[in-house]
């Protein structure tokens, strides 16, 4: 029996160009994406059938918690939250199946998609607001002698953004593959006892179900986490200044 | 029990390590390279689709549905106030025939009504005219009876007188007589 993290293993396929599991489950949620929207949309029906209104209640749901976030402005950047929602929400249910590796486990995969958030608000903010956008670390109405300290938790709060966005997802992807994977263990591990110790089996392994439901549920809500943030963070490059 | 899964832990880890280097894999820095390279080329992949493809797709779908709602909705006003009008139009022609109606038996009401007042007058013209001419003969009637009546009286006062007297009396005497009777 495997160890509950061999499973987080970058196992080279063609190490010529660094092409490893990952790649391969990355290259794969690309291609569950884009072909199935474009399965799903291939009719352009008026009345849409059952796919195409997936499609369609995947793309009102992001663009809503767009405008909510952001406002109508904020929907110049609907293809990157789109895609990083669905890139992440394809990555986290792929790795839901058994033997299918999981891209978000990885912290640098979502460390990488955290700094392309913030790199998106830092680098739209001075563009379009130039010095204005540092208003950003100076809220209005604070008194002079306390402006240098919430300058300078402003500024933390702010660094610390891409280190909580990125470590939320993985952990919570990391964590629930773990759980499982131990709980999976234990039903192997009972059994492999014999005895009166294997009718205990059936008890983790409800509990690996049980998991499973809840892991399925992880999975959806940190892809829309990361969504709903990326919108929030993109709102301050829209809007600096409190 | 515990010491099954001690046990079981303990040959993994020996497993593990035997064939791939210890060290939690997301911690492997060695890994990040080539992660970070097919993440950078996988999202710009999906990037690029989704905004060239994808979402002028869906976005197109929407739109072309807003647009078929709101075009069937100003086509259902437009109508609904179409039938209004035809309704309202319908209602003017009734009161506008309803009028009329009502003029043209007023009309012939009075028509009719002045017809038999005048048929009336010629009718009773005609029979005073009628009353006048027979009160007249009956008049004229009446005074050739009375005249007759003398005639008779005077011929059958002379035929009582002879057959009382035997002989007739004189025309003079009996026309004295009549003349005093009638007095």
């Amino acid at each position: 029996m495997a160890s509950p993290i061999e499973q987080f293993q970058i196992k080279p396929i063609i190490p010529a160009i660094n092409f490893t599991n990952s790649s391969l489950f990355m290259v794969g949620a690309v291609a569950v994406i884009v072909g199935g929207l474009l399965l799903a949309t291939r009719k352009r029906a008026v009345v849409p059938g059952r796919a195409q209104s997936v499609a369609e209640v995947l793309h009102d749901f992001v663009a809503g918690t767009l405008r909510d976030a952001a406002g109508v402005e904020g929907m110049k950047f609907f293809p990157l939250v789109f895609s990083l929602f669905m890139f992440v929400l394809t990555a986290n249910l792929l790795g839901m199946i058994p033997g299918f590796y999981t891209v978000t486990s990885q912290v640098i995969v979502t460390f990488s998609l955290a700094i392309l958030v913030i790199g998106t608000v830092v680098v739209y903010g001075f563009v379009k607001h130039g010095t204005h956008f540092l208003g950003l670390f100076v809220p209005s109405g604070v008194p002079a002698w306390l402006l240098p300290f919430i300058v300078v938790i402003e500024l933390i709060s702010f660094l610390s953004r891409p280190i909580s966005l990125s470590l939320r997802l993985f952990a919570n992807m990391l964590a629930g593959h773990i759980a499982l994977k131990v709980f999976a263990g234990f039903v192997v591990a009972l059994l492999g006892a014999g005895g009166m110790i294997s009718i205990l089996a059936p008890l983790p392994l409800l509990m690996a179900v049980a998991l499973m439901a809840l892991e399925f549920l992880v999975a959806a809500l940190q892809a829309y986490v990361f969504t709903v943030l990326t919108c929030i963070y993109l709102n301050d490059a829209l809007h600096p200044g409190h | 029990m515990a010491q099954a899964a001690q046990t079981t832990h303990a040959t993994t880890e020996a497993h593990g390590g035997a064939h791939e280097d210890v060290g939690f894999p997301p911690f492997k820095t060695e890994t990040f390279a080539g992660q970070v390279i097919w993440l950078t080329i996988t999202f710009v992949l999906l990037y690029t689709l989704i905004s060239k493809l994808v979402l002028p797709r869906l976005s197109g779908i929407i739109e072309n549905r807003r647009v078929t709602i709101a075009g069937d909705l100003d086509e259902a006003a437009a109508m609904k106030s179409r039938a209004e009008e035809a309704g309202a139009a319908y209602e003017k022609a009734l009161a506008e025939a309803k009028g009329r109606a009502q003029s043209l038996a007023q009309d012939a009401r009075a028509k009719a009504a002045t017809e038999t007042d005048a048929k009336r007058k010629t009718l009773e013209a005609d029979l005073a005219k009628r009353l006048a001419d027979f009160e007249a003969t009956i008049a004229q009637k009446k005074t050739a009876a009375m005249s007759n009546v003398r005639g008779i009286a005077h011929e059958t006062a002379t035929a009582i007188v002879e057959r009382l007297t035997g002989k007739a009396p004189a025309p003079q005497t009996v026309e004295a007589a009549l003349d005093q009777s009638k007095a």
